[in-house]
């Protein structure tokens, strides 16, 4: 048995997990719970969107429309079809009499928002550098009107409210699981490589023959279908929607926890999101306390900055840090 | 739909094109100088507004010394942002900058809600820039006037800078090469830092118009003009002032007569408009209106 085998860390790294969620589930209260929670979602958040940004180097915002558009799909399928027509009286009657269990609502929420990115990704990705994030974050807004104008579906800006309280540790755990583990196998696969060579030198990857419109789709995609899922995540944690939530504020929070742990890096995105949701977690009774609102803000914004000009690359840069030799096994390379 | 209405639109669209202007001319300028769009620039709005008030109300200066206090205060802070936060990643990636400009502007934020917390404030500017005035069936404020009078004259102020000064030759030295700006004796550093200071004042008297035009300020409120007087710039073609002043006009206008000339049912689709019109001139025109052709954009 080979300890440096990636496989067998993360299977072990699950089970430790489990055990420890197992034990924190009976041992710890409410509050704990619910942030450990946060974590978990921040993490799949963060992952999905290094996953975008981290890999390929597009640099995206628009993470929160992608959780916006996988919430409200998973909210309105889940959503009791007794309770819909009071609810919802103009929706659509078709919607009115779905009721889906929640893996699958939880699923096609991720379908759709992939969807979505496909549709959008085919004008918006021909911007390049920083054009491209003032494209998605413009993408950002424009889903923002819709949800708050769109409100025979969405209920405008009274938003969902009463959604089941489906998700509990287990749901987020298989998600950061599932999520970590596809990050993975792209990154360590000739499929990531190449997303990974575009990162670095877009004409090179070019001139070996990697379909740049193709690859950049892919992973804008991929990443939202994540997003989309934990959009449906948190639907169901904190049990409302409201548009105002998948805003600016938060497509930044998320890029803070992207660059905090290095870009590219998935351990790092799974340390910065923990970091991130903790902080803030921590200064929330401070800010309640003494009536502080924004110092939490204020510091990691500062923490940024400073991580920009003195560490630009991050925590980990694009390593990962344990686990796996830095010259993989690579499998597809005997193409001939 | 009559003349007057018409007519009313129209001064709506030139005062909105004009604050869009004071602030989109810095945004362009300082795209120009270091190829870094500052969200930051956004919430110097916000920081001239609130010492607008500051020294309006608390401090009971008079109005017209106000003016200028507020640009330097503006002025001041924008060079103490280049400096802490933006001249220590020069050289680093065009993204970098961005990512580190979204971090100061929710730090700007932020501390506005901190220190002052986020609840909206009340903003009264003497009653004689308040009294309405009748030009043929139209009225509108003093303000107004002042405002659709004065961004012009600090745009042509500005041009002049740029065009005809030694700093202004500086400035457009190191836009466009700033290794070689600095092989011909300009000093690199102090030329971008006025670069900032100037967007930031002009800024900074945009806020202080804002509070007099709309009456209301509070910590957030700069974060949507800002991003719409960037849109404006790109329009226009970053990096270019005339482009700049252009944009911002046409899309005052076109903001204006979206909500004005349409069924009501549109008019909360305001913003969607705007920033839908965004990714189409970034698509169609990546260099906008009146911009050279420096970089691919897309």
């Amino acid at each position: 048995m080979h300890w440096k085998n990636p496989y067998i860390v993360i299977v072990c790294i699950t089970l430790i997990v489990s055990a420890l969620l197992w034990g924190a589930e009976r041992a710890v209260n409410d509050y704990i719970l619910t942030i450990m929670q946060f974590v978990g979602i921040n993490i799949i958040l963060a992952t999905s969107l290094n996953l975008t940004n981290g890999f390929t180097g597009l640099f995206s915002v628009g993470h929160p429309a992608f959780m916006a558009i996988g919430g409200y799909t998973t909210a309105l399928l889940t959503f009791p079809a007794i309770k819909a027509p009071l609810f919802l009286p103009e929706l659509p009657s078709w919607l009115l009499g779905i009721e889906m269990s929640f893996l699958p609502a939880l699923v096609i929420g991720g379908l759709v928002a992939a969807a979505t990115a496909f549709i959008i990704g085919v004008p918006i990705l021909r911007l390049k550098g920083h054009y491209l994030a003032v494209g998605t974050i413009a993408f950002l807004v424009i889903v923002n009107v819709l949800l708050t104008n769109m409100s025979s579906i969405t209920r405008g800006p009274l938003g969902l409210n009463g959604l089941s309280p489906f998700t509990n540790i287990w749901w987020i755990f298989l998600w950061v699981v599932v999520v970590c583990y596809v990050s993975w196998r792209i990154k360590f696969s000739s499929y990531g490589r190449a997303m990974i060579s575009m990162r670095e030198n877009e004409m090179a990857a070019e001139c070996c023959g990697i379909n740049l419109a193709h690859m950049r789709i892919m992973a804008l995609a991929i990443g939202a279908f994540f997003a989309g899922v934990g959009g449906g995540l948190w639907a169901h944690l904190i049990t409302a929607l409201t548009p105002n939530t998948f805003s600016l504020i938060m497509a930044f929070n998320l890029v803070v926890m992207v660059v905090v742990g290095g870009s590219g890096s998935i351990t790092g995105s799974v340390v910065g999101a923990i970091i991130f949701t903790t902080t803030i977690e921590i200064f929330r009774p401070i800010e309640e306390g003494f009536e502080l609102y924004g110092v939490a803000e204020v510091l990691l914004a500062l923490l940024l900055i400073v991580i920009l000009i003195f560490r630009p690359k991050g925590l980990f840069g694009t390593k990962e840090p344990f686990s796996i030799p830095q010259t993989p096994k690579i499998r597809n390379i005997e193409v001939s | 739909m009559n003349f007057e209405y018409i007519a009313q639109q129209l001064i709506n669209g030139l005062i909105l094109g004009s604050l869009y202007a004071l602030v989109a001319v810095g945004f362009s300028m300082i795209y120009g100088i270091i190829r870094l769009i500052n969200f930051a620039h956004g919430e110097i709005i916000m920081i001239g507004a609130f010492t607008t008030l500051g020294l309006l109300s608390t401090l009971g200066l008079p109005f017209w010394l106000v003016i200028p206090a507020v640009i330097l205060v503006c002025a001041g802070t924008g060079i103490i942002i280049e400096k802490a936060a933006f001249r220590p990643m020069r050289g680093a990636p065009q993204v970098t900058g961005f990512i580190a400009s979204l971090g100061v502007s929710i730090m700007l934020q932020n501390l506005g809600i901190l220190l002052l917390t986020a609840q909206p404030r009340n903003f009264s500017i003497p009653a004689y820039a308040q009294k309405t005035v009748k030009i043929g069936s139209v009225t509108c404020q003093l303000i107004d006037i002042v405002i659709i009078i004065t961004a012009p004259l600090f745009m042509v102020m500005l041009m002049v800078i740029v065009n005809k000064t030694r700093l202004g030759r500086g400035m457009r030295a190191t836009a466009e090469n700033l290794d070689v700006a600095r092989l011909m004796g300009v000093n690199v550093n102090r030329t971008i830092a006025l670069t900032f200071a100037f967007g930031a004042g002009l800024a900074g008297f945009a806020g202080l118009m804002w509070g007099g035009k709309f009456g209301q300020i509070d910590p957030l409120m700069g974060f949507v003009p800002g991003l719409k007087s960037f849109i404006a710039a790109v329009i226009g073609g970053v990096g270019s002032i005339p482009g700049a002043i252009l944009g911002s006009y046409l899309l005052g206008m076109a903001e204006i007569w979206f909500v004005g000339f349409l069924p009501p049912v549109y008019s909360s689709y305001r913003d969607a408009f705007v920033f839908g019109l965004l990714i189409i001139v970034l698509l169609i025109l990546p260099n906008g209106l009146l911009g050279k052709n420096i970089e691919e954009r897309a």
